[in-house]
């Protein structure tokens, strides 16, 4: 008689989880909340180096997760016979790889930041090569009534209301234009619905979907996962809402093993017309994603 | 960097920083729930399976052994599928709070403290099964007599639960959202250090979660030893 409970119970467990994993397994977010755990691993591009030569590079992750460099990577690497190896970080740890001269140059998108960096010496070569627009987005029905208006104007309001809002929290490109925006209108962002997710693009918009909150985001990781969202853009493409990329070549004279020539070649790579026709070409989604910098015609849509 | 750590670690320690207090309690906390309700489940679970016959208890046992090597990332990503607004027990609103790290770090905790108590069940000597039968002694007498006569694995199980789910990273982040000041742990604390490029206080973080950690390893290994003398 007992040994019938005990057995009734086991079935009972171990059909709950068995359930329990066919349930996850079946919902969508599996794919986006498994990208967190890549967030710092180092990507090398080519397998088989042409010769000894390695660049190392430490990039954003938004440029990296954009695909943007699994396109422009090979065309260098073949070019100068060498190999690529990126190391997808934020804004913040890439401008500290920099600073140790733990990378040969650093993508990133802080101006300000950036300006920093050269002005303490820790960089020889800064080039501006790319742009596009930071976008914010929110629940649908828009209660901040932030549709349309400009980035300042919609954070105001956003502020004003008290309504939910996803900050990165991380020193990101994304995190430091966010607080530029906060300081812009004189507030604080310390309100209870206002959250900070101290993780990257790519989870930190999931939470803001789950939570249906407003949030800043870049364009590139907003078109990746838009689709699965329900949050909608709201202001894209204001002035104030531009993101421009930058690519720096990291100071020999402070670290011997930084190897500058290569990442000279790389940044005039960036810069060259065949590089600026690949980024102007770029499409996720059938859309343009970023703007060259360096081609006319090509600043503005 | 690792000095820099160091002394940040201290500084951070001395200073009483409120975010590292916060984190660290949540910490604690968010483990001690977990293991506290995955040691009332795992012990009777894992003693009903080593004294308990019953057709398909091996496949039981073994999956309860793989059970322990099941990586956080993949806990983590189940429960975000359960938790989620679009899953099954979406309408809750438990992801982003600590009690879903709770529930991740309990699905963490079950496999180790089952394995460890069956494991620790099974190894006694036959004797003690045999005293406990021939006294006629009931189910809950019984079931006492064994947990006592293990107790010192059990406890051990117990702890080895605590120091995974008190460092693991994958659950917290994934279902807890290292949100700052509600579900920031030391772990994702650390994890966010280094993505925003302060190494040292990374460092300051590991070093603050180990200290912790040794702190209740030694506090449970002096326990264990005062009640083993007691009782000699």
């Amino acid at each position: 008689m007992q040994n019938e409970t005990t057995r009734t119970a086991w079935m009972t467990l171990t059909i709950l989880l068995v359930t329990s994993f066919s349930v996850g397994c079946g919902t969508q977010p599996t794919e986006q909340a498994g990208s967190t755990t890549a967030e710092t691993t180092a990507v090398s591009i080519n397998e088989t180096p042409l010769a000894d030569a390695v660049l190392k590079v430490a990039s954003t992750t938004s440029t990296r997760d954009s695909g943007l460099l699994d396109i422009l990577l090979p065309e260098f690497e073949e070019a100068n016979h060498c190999r690529v190896d990126l190391i997808a970080v934020g804004t913040g740890a890439a401008l500290k790889l920099g600073e140790a001269g733990d990378v040969d140059a650093i993508l990133v998108h802080a101006r300000g930041a950036e300006e920093k960096f050269m002005g303490a010496g820790h960089g020889v070569r800064h080039e501006p090569f790319m742009h596009n627009f930071f976008i914010i987005a929110g629940p649908t029905d828009d209660p901040a009534a932030a549709r349309g208006s400009d980035a300042v104007a919609a954070m105001q309001s956003i502020a004003d209301g008290k309504h939910r809002f996803v900050s990165r929290g991380d020193d990101s490109g994304t995190h430091k234009r966010e607080q530029l925006l906060w300081q812009k209108i004189g507030r604080r962002p310390e309100w209870d619905n206002f959250v900070e997710s101290g993780q990257g693009m790519g989870p930190t918009l999931i939470m803001a979907d789950e939570m249906n909150a407003y949030v800043l985001t870049d364009e590139g990781t907003w078109l990746k996962q838009s689709e699965k969202f329900q949050l909608v853009p709201l202001v894209r493409g204001a002035d104030d809402l531009k993101n421009s990329y930058s690519v720096i070549v990291v100071n020999p004279a402070q670290h011997p093993a930084v190897n500058s020539k290569l990442a000279s070649k790389f940044a005039s790579f960036l810069i060259s017309e065949q590089a600026q026709k690949l980024i102007a070409n770029y499409k996720i989604n059938g859309q343009r994603l970023f703007h060259a910098d360096r081609l006319p015609g090509e600043t503005t849509e | 960097m690792i000095r820099e750590g160091i002394q940040e670690a201290l500084k951070l320690l001395l200073r009483l920083d409120s975010s590292v207090i916060d984190a660290a309690t949540r910490s604690l906390w968010v483990s001690i729930v977990a293991v506290a309700a995955a040691s009332v489940v795992g012990i009777a679970t894992g003693l009903a399976l080593a004294r308990k016959r019953f057709t398909g208890r091996s496949v039981v046992v073994v999956a309860f052994r793989v059970g322990m090597s099941v990586p956080t990332v993949l806990i983590g990503l189940l429960c975000f599928g359960l938790l989620s607004r679009r899953g099954a027990l979406g309408e809750f609103e438990l992801l982003y709070t600590t009690w879903a790290i709770v529930l991740g770090e309990f699905f963490l905790a079950l496999p180790i403290v089952v394995t460890l108590t069956h494991g620790a069940i099974t190894r006694l000597d036959r004797r003690v099964f045999e005293t406990a039968i021939t006294l006629g002694a009931g189910v809950i007498q019984r079931a006492t007599t064994y947990l006592r006569e293990a107790r010192l694995a059990i406890m051990l199980a117990v702890l080895t639960a605590f120091s995974r789910c008190f460092t693991e990273l994958g659950i917290a982040m994934m279902v807890g959202g290292n949100i700052a000041g509600r579900t920031r742990t030391l772990t994702t604390a650390t994890a966010l250090e280094t993505a925003r490029g302060e190494f040292a206080s990374g460092v300051a973080m590991s070093l603050i979660l180990l200290t912790i950690a040794l702190l209740v390893t030694l506090a449970i290994a002096l326990l264990s030893r005062a009640t083993a003398e007691a009782e000699s």
